[in-house]
């Protein structure tokens, strides 16, 4: 698998030089960028330090107006997850930040209180003390019990990579949003649901006091008003106030500006409710209000109490739980969600990006991704992710432009209050930036922003630097823009700077305090952030290597990568003897832990901008035995497995990244234990999840693994593996001929990653079948597990495989035999060796992906080569067509004897998956040679 | 340690009486047909498959469903519903060229009815026309033929022409309903048409020649006329064919062939010793095997120009028509029945039979200098008495002249899991083999598929636009 992380990093500069021939540069949107922070001499899988918790996890929290900052829950739900992190703490920390500024009450010059739509604001922020830094993402509920009637609540992405939080802030603020609209959705639900109970025992109680009054009035006649009476009307009087202050407030909710755009990439499984929004959501217009009072009116019928006019604001009332504030399915649907982010970005940062990565460039190679790859994992994740983020620029504007549209006074936040905020951010910049840096920043940055913009703000960053005793640190706020265009005076603050060009020198430069929280960036709405700026934003990141040390600082593994970019080609070469000296000498300077070999050769960075210098905080620690294992495992990976055929979306189970460096002592011979004990950590981890979203994807990955190892023992086993999994690459079907169902089932399981596939349904995979075989069956399946039965029907099946034994290869467990054509390719033993030092599963599946990927583009190659198919000159001689064939396959592509015919045999495939009109209508052909079979046994 | 032993090749063979089979391994190198389309339409025997255009195929069989596929893709194209029964007869009638509109008809008979399916513009079924398990059509009149236990004449518009009257016993042309017991024997099973606007049925042992007489000026209908009877044949005709514009064969149960002219329906020539046990036949497994009637019994004759090529039980031979003698054969060319034959234009011949696979072979032509002696029957003739005790080599005839022809086995096809019944030949796309296992397979050239296939993918990539020649 190309991008995966352990591959790129370990991978032997040797092998490169064995390279029969000189591979071109591949074209920009091919290369896949590496680690990004390689530089730092961090291996990719260092424990990051400080943290009190093991794993990343997400936060909700509330500013409760009773006791103040609170947690209320973790997710995933386990203690061991935070371990002794402060949550208590750390929320109070989170709920600080909150710049929405969710003001509600009576604005001066309104006569009643008035609800706002508040946008969610997004925050990045760090403690360095603890450790952890966090994605932090405040919403307001509404609460009718609640002062001003809102709640301000926070979810907050916590993890001990600061990295991670940046890099992926544009897919956690999306995921973010998603939840937190579903969240609010159903707190609009619930709120109107609330006004109406509250309005009909308004009704009732007025009704009673009416009633009162007029007996009073009844009963004294004599013409003076009593203090009972007078005290009647006048809570008549604030019934009645209240009421009209309800129904205000009821119009207002069911008046939400609907942000169309957000219904529609919320997930599926979001739709039903989605449903409902359409006419919640309404414009004011009457039907449609009718619509919703029906609506809202068809509840259960509820009888009004008594009340009070006046509410008392006290203490000693309970507040409502989260999943009272919204409606108990859109709770759920809530929790699904957030643990659907938490598994999305589950591991290292670095697996994510490669994945990220790794999935939109399988993406594009849909010519040739269906052979090898599990689509039904890959899509599921892929698809999410992908469509977000092109969708993003054009669906955010509405959403403010709906604000603006909106009739309601847009009061989001106050000018006190603004700036106050503005006040209290305090930048601590390190003076000595030089000039040249700026320059270079905006060099980077003129393409989205005006330079002078930046300048501006630079400067009043320098300026707000000087004092720092501040204990919090806000590198960059941004505000709706309808906030925007009240507050210029603000100055450069609020202009819609780039996030990351702060936050890269927060990052890069700020000093620790004691007891600080870091802002790193805040914008309340994605809307703010421009286009080109978002497009540009996983990589912007890397512009702050400019700072490092003096820009050619940057600590550089300078090691031949396989293809590296073609513009740093150059660059690297130029640079490469200053830099490794560099190299060594940070190294020297850091170290703290063991360090990463420098003859580990693939810590290289295709891209010169990708460092980043280090905070200096973060550890150096590696887990040395960890390491050692990974760099074993894919010693022998060949090098052209960066080929950047996207193989696929392989996600390495964090949980099996942690438990890893528990197990790597474990011995090879309770291996299986260790995986079998991994994949049970990993199955217990996702069953804790209020998880309905995504089951499949931890299982397949468990199947990966569990098919990886087999398939690996099965090589180690069977000294005839080879040509066995020649015949399934070529298209051969094998039967797995066996007593045990269970063994043959797994058998079949790991053999079935050798498979290609036929289109982008299932893998044509027969896992056990008992009745005899038909012809249909071999072109159907290309890997069928039989029965060996000692029944009449078992003979007739044995029977019916010995008839057909031209089209197949049998392996017979039992007897440990293989009944197949001769293999004498080289492919194979690369696929396959059985000496490898690959232990475990999910790495063999990965260098097995790899491999096929490698192939596929072999494949490709060959059945897209216009020469080589289609007669050059008018007439040619079909014999000369097939020489050409049979040239460029041993030549150009360096087939040797049996290879050829795999080639071939996914090339068929491949024309036929391009062909055909209807992908799996036609099935393809069963193809098959003459040759003679032969016996193996052990 | 690893060790491989080879076992390369031969494969049991089930239904193994210590037969003399002639094997081919595994290695196939003149066999073109590697690949295969599996097509599933059919769910009971699937006996007849008749050739429509360059590209479509018919299907039919016991299940009564006719069924059109495409031999390029394997598609199915129609599936036609009209009979009950057992589907007994398919022919088509092919649209005259002088018709502007082309309507090609599928004739389908069966126990109960005849169906007629007219193939263009759309497909449609005509019902019930008449009862008869048997068809022929004559092109010259544009006519057809239906023959059960009588025989009627049609035009293409399905008007009943003309009709015999129940064929029974010898010159009685009573109207009586044959009883049972005759009910075979009398019922038509082969027609075809010969020169002078006759027709020849086989019905029993014996072969009827009808005259179908036109309408003239004088008589008004059509007419058909019993014109002879040839009683030759000792037990029931099974094939009938034309051979050429001279002679027209007939194969009978018990393994007699005769040819006969076809202008005044005399014999030329009669070949019945191929289950003749010869004088010099002395092992007892040779006679054991050729007294079972059904080893000799002759299921099926193909034709060129020089030879016609008999399925005599489970073997093959080569008849020459100008040496009136056997030249080259088979004797075990299949573990059991051979049911059908056809010659290919590259000298190739190919055999389908009832134990389920198909064959390819060659005839070639030999010299051999020293041969052995030859016996001669009465009328020549090569008996299978004369196969040498190694017959795993076909059995070579040795000519006067000295040139020996041999069937040589190139290429086997199994694909099938019970008796193939019918086979079709496409030039262009392959072989089409039929079977009692519900199954149509498609045969086609891997290699010529491939380059077809490459060839679309060209063609689709410049539609898309995505075509860049390199310069």
């Amino acid at each position: 698998m190309i991008s995966a992380p352990d591959v790129v990093a370990f991978t032997k500069e040797d092998e490169y030089e064995e390279e029969p021939y000189n591979e071109p540069a591949l074209p920009e949107e091919y290369s896949v960028p590496l680690f990004p922070f390689a530089s730092q001499g961090a291996n990719p899988w260092s424990k990051l330090s400080g943290a009190k918790f093991s794993r990343d996890f997400i936060l909700i929290s509330e500013f409760s107006e009773q006791v103040g900052p609170q947690p209320l829950l973790t997710i995933p739900n386990d203690t061991k997850v935070f371990g002794t992190f402060d949550l208590n703490y750390f929320s109070l920390r989170i709920m600080s930040v909150d710049y929405q500024a969710s003001f509600v009450g009576h604005p001066p010059g309104s006569a009643y209180p008035k609800l706002n739509f508040v946008e969610d604001s997004k925050v990045v922020l760090g403690d360095s003390k603890e450790g952890a830094f966090a994605y932090v993402h405040h919403l307001t509920l509404y609460d009718l019990e609640a002062r001003g009637f809102v709640r301000p609540f926070c979810m907050a992405y916590i993890s001990a990579d600061q990295h991670k939080i940046m890099q992926q802030f544009q897919e956690l603020s999306a995921e973010f949003s998603k939840a937190s609209e579903c969240l609010k959705t159903g707190n609009r639900k619930a709120f109107a649901g609330e006004l109406e109970k509250k309005l009909k025992d308004l009704d009732y109680t007025r009704t009673v006091l009416h009633m009162e009054t007029e007996i009073q009035k009844k009963a004294n006649d004599k013409g003076f008003y009593s203090s009972q009476a007078i005290e009647k009307a006048n809570e008549l009087a604030s019934v009645e106030k209240s009421i009209i202050e309800h129904q205000d407030l009821l119009k207002q909710i069911r008046s939400y500006p609907r942000r169309k755009s957000k219904g529609s990439d919320l997930c599926s499984r979001e739709t039903e409710y989605t449903q409902d929004r359409p006419s919640q959501a309404a414009t004011t217009s009457d039907p449609e209000e009718s619509a919703d009072t029906d609506r809202y009116t068809c509840r259960p019928a509820y009888t009004p109490k008594l009340i009070k006019a006046k509410s008392t604001k006290c203490f000693d009332k309970k507040l409502k739980t989260l999943e009272e504030l919204c409606d108990t399915d859109y709770f759920t649907q809530t929790l699904a969600q957030l643990s659907h982010i938490e598994r999305m970005f589950r591991g290292d940062l670095c697996y994510l990006l490669t994945s990220q990565i790794d999935r939109a460039l399988l993406k594009q190679q849909h010519v040739t991704n269906f052979l090898f790859e599990d689509f039904a994992e890959a899509d599921d994740r892929a698809v999410v992710r992908q469509e977000s983020a092109p969708a993003e620029p054009s669906q955010d504007r509405p959403p403010s432009r709906s604000l603006e549209k909106c009739p309601i006074p847009q009061v989001l936040i106050s000018m006190g209050s603004y700036r106050s905020s503005v006040e209290s951010v305090l930048i601590k910049m390190e003076q000595e930036l030089g000039d040249e840096e700026y320059k270079e920043v905006e060099g980077t940055e003129s393409g989205s922003f005006d330079p002078q913009d930046n300048l501006d703000c630079l400067d009043m960053d320098m300026k707000g630097s000087i004092s720092s005793g501040e204990s919090i640190e806000v590198l960059g706020t941004e505000k709706a823009t309808s906030v925007l265009s009240k507050s210029d005076s603000l100055g450069s603050l609020t202009v819609p700077l780039s996030p990351q060009v702060v936050r890269s020198k927060a990052v890069s430069h700020r000093t620790i305090s004691e007891d600080s929280i870091e802002v790193l960036s805040t914008c309340p709405s994605e809307a703010l952030i421009p286009d080109d700026f978002k497009a540009s934003y996983p990589s912007a990141i890397n512009e702050e290597e400019s700072y490092a040390d003096d820009g050619k600082g940057a600590i550089h593994f300078q090691v031949g990568t396989s293809p590296p970019e073609p513009g740093e080609a150059e660059e690297g070469s130029v640079e490469n003897t200053p830099l490794q000296t560099d190299a060594s000498c940070c190294i020297g300077k850091e170290t703290g832990g063991p360090q990463v070999p420098l003859s580990s050769p693939a810590l290289t960075l295709s891209d010169e901008e990708g460092v980043v210098s280090t905070p200096p905080q973060r550890s150096r620690q590696k887990d040395q035995g960890f390491h050692v294992d990974f760099a074993m495992e894919n010693s022998n990976l060949s090098s052209r497995d960066h080929s950047s055929e996207g193989f696929p979306a392989y996600e390495l189970d964090p949980s099996h990244l942690l438990a890893s460096q528990d197990d790597s002592k474990t011995s090879l011979d309770d291996y299986s234990d260790s995986t079998s004990c991994v994949s049970s950590v990993a199955s217990t981890s996702s069953d804790r999840m209020p998880s309905s979203a995504h089951p499949t994807g931890p299982s397949s990955e468990r199947h990966k693994k569990r098919a990886g190892q087999n398939a690996l023992k099965f090589i180690r086993q069977y000294p005839f593996a080879h040509p066995a999994i020649y015949s399934l690459l070529s298209g051969r079907t094998l039967v797995v001929l066996g007593e045990e169902e269970a063994m043959v089932r797994k058998l079949v399981t790991a053999l079935s990653i050798f498979v290609p596939n036929y289109g982008c349904c299932a893998k044509p995979v027969k896992h056990w079948v008992s009745s005899p075989l038909h012809i249909s069956d071999f072109q159907k399946w290309k890997l069928i597990g039989l029965q060996r039965a000692v029944s009449p029907a078992g003979t007739g099946a044995l029977h019916a495989l010995s008839r057909y034994s031209r089209y197949t290869s049998v392996l017979d467990l039992d007897r440990k035999t293989l009944r197949c054509p001769l293999y004498r390719g080289t492919l194979v033993p690369r696929l396959a060796d059985r000496r490898t030092h690959i232990r475990r599963g999910s790495t063999y599946y990965m260098h097995v992906q790899s491999v096929l990927a490698q192939l596929c583009a072999k494949a490709f190659l060959y059945t897209f080569c216009h020469h080589l198919h289609l007669p050059t000159r008018g007439r040619e001689a079909e014999a000369a067509a097939a020489s050409r064939q049979a040239s460029f396959l041993q030549l150009s592509l360096g087939l040797v004897n049996e290879d050829v015919k795999v080639v071939q045999y996914l090339a068929e495939l491949l024309r036929l998956h391009y062909t055909q009109e209807h992908p799996g209508a036609i099935q393809p052909t069963l193809r098959f040679d003459y040759v003679p079979s032969f016996l193996y046994k052990i | 340690m690893l060790r491989w032993l080879i076992g390369g090749g031969r494969e049991p063979q089930g239904l193994a009486e210590k037969s003399p089979l002639q094997t081919i391994g595994e290695e196939q190198t003149q066999n073109p047909y590697t690949e295969l389309l599996v097509l599933k339409a059919h769910h009971d025997i699937v006996r007849f498959l008749v050739q429509l255009d360059d590209y479509r195929f018919a299907s039919a069989g016991d299940d009564g469903i006719v069924v059109v596929w495409n031999a390029q893709t394997g598609e199915k194209l129609l599936e036609l519903n009209g009979h009950t029964q057992k589907i007994t007869a398919i022919i088509t009638l092919p649209s005259l060229e002088a018709c502007e509109e082309k309507n090609q008809l599928i004739l389908t008979a069966s126990a109960d009815r005849t169906v007629i399916i007219s193939l263009n513009p759309e497909p449609s079924e005509i019902a019930m026309v008449t009862k008869g398990p048997c068809l022929a059509v004559l092109r010259r009149l544009d006519v057809w033929l239906s023959g059960g236990n009588d025989l009627c004449m049609w035009n293409r518009k399905l008007d009943l022409l003309c009709k015999t009257s129940h064929l029974s016993d010898t010159g009685k042309k009573s109207s009586l309903w044959l009883s049972v017991r005759f009910y075979s024997m009398n019922w038509i099973s082969a027609l075809i048409e010969i020169p002078k606007n006759c027709v020849v049925a086989a019905v029993g042992k014996e072969l009827i020649i009808f005259r179908l007489v036109a309408p003239t000026e004088g008589s008004l209908g059509w007419d058909i006329l019993e014109v002879k009877r040839l009683l030759d044949h000792q037990d029931n005709i099974l094939s009938l064919v034309n051979v050429n514009d001279l002679s027209f064969v007939t194969g009978s149960h018990v393994g007699e062939l005769i040819i006969w002219d076809i202008l005044d329906w005399t014999v030329q020539a009669c070949e019945h010793n191929f289950w003749d046990p010869s004088p010099q036949l002395d092992t007892q497994q040779e006679i054991k095997l050729c007294q079972k009637p059904n080893d000799v019994s002759i299921h099926h004759f193909t034709w060129d120009e020089e030879n016609i090529f008999v399925a005599v039980g489970r073997g093959l031979y080569v008849y020459n028509l100008q040496m009136k003698r056997v030249i080259a054969c088979q004797k075990t060319a299949h573990d059991s029945s051979v049911l059908h034959v056809a010659k290919l234009p590259n000298r190739q011949l190919i055999s389908c039979s009832e134990d389920g696979s198909v064959r390819i072979w060659e005839l070639r032509e030999k010299q051999q200098l020293a041969a052995e002696p030859v016996p001669t029957g009465f009328f020549n003739m090569w008996g299978f008495g004369r196969v040498n005790k190694q017959a795993s080599h076909p059995v070579k005839k040795q000519q006067e002249n000295a040139i020996l022809f041999s069937l040589e086995l190139i290429g086997d096809l199994i694909g099938h899991s019970s008796s193939v019944e019918m086979f079709l030949y496409f030039e262009d796309h392959g072989l089409v083999t039929c079977s009692a296992d519900h199954l149509i397979i498609l045969w086609k050239n891997g290699e010529r598929e491939s380059g077809l296939r490459s060839l679309k993918l060209f063609q689709k990539l410049e539609e898309n636009g995505d075509l860049y020649l390199a310069v």
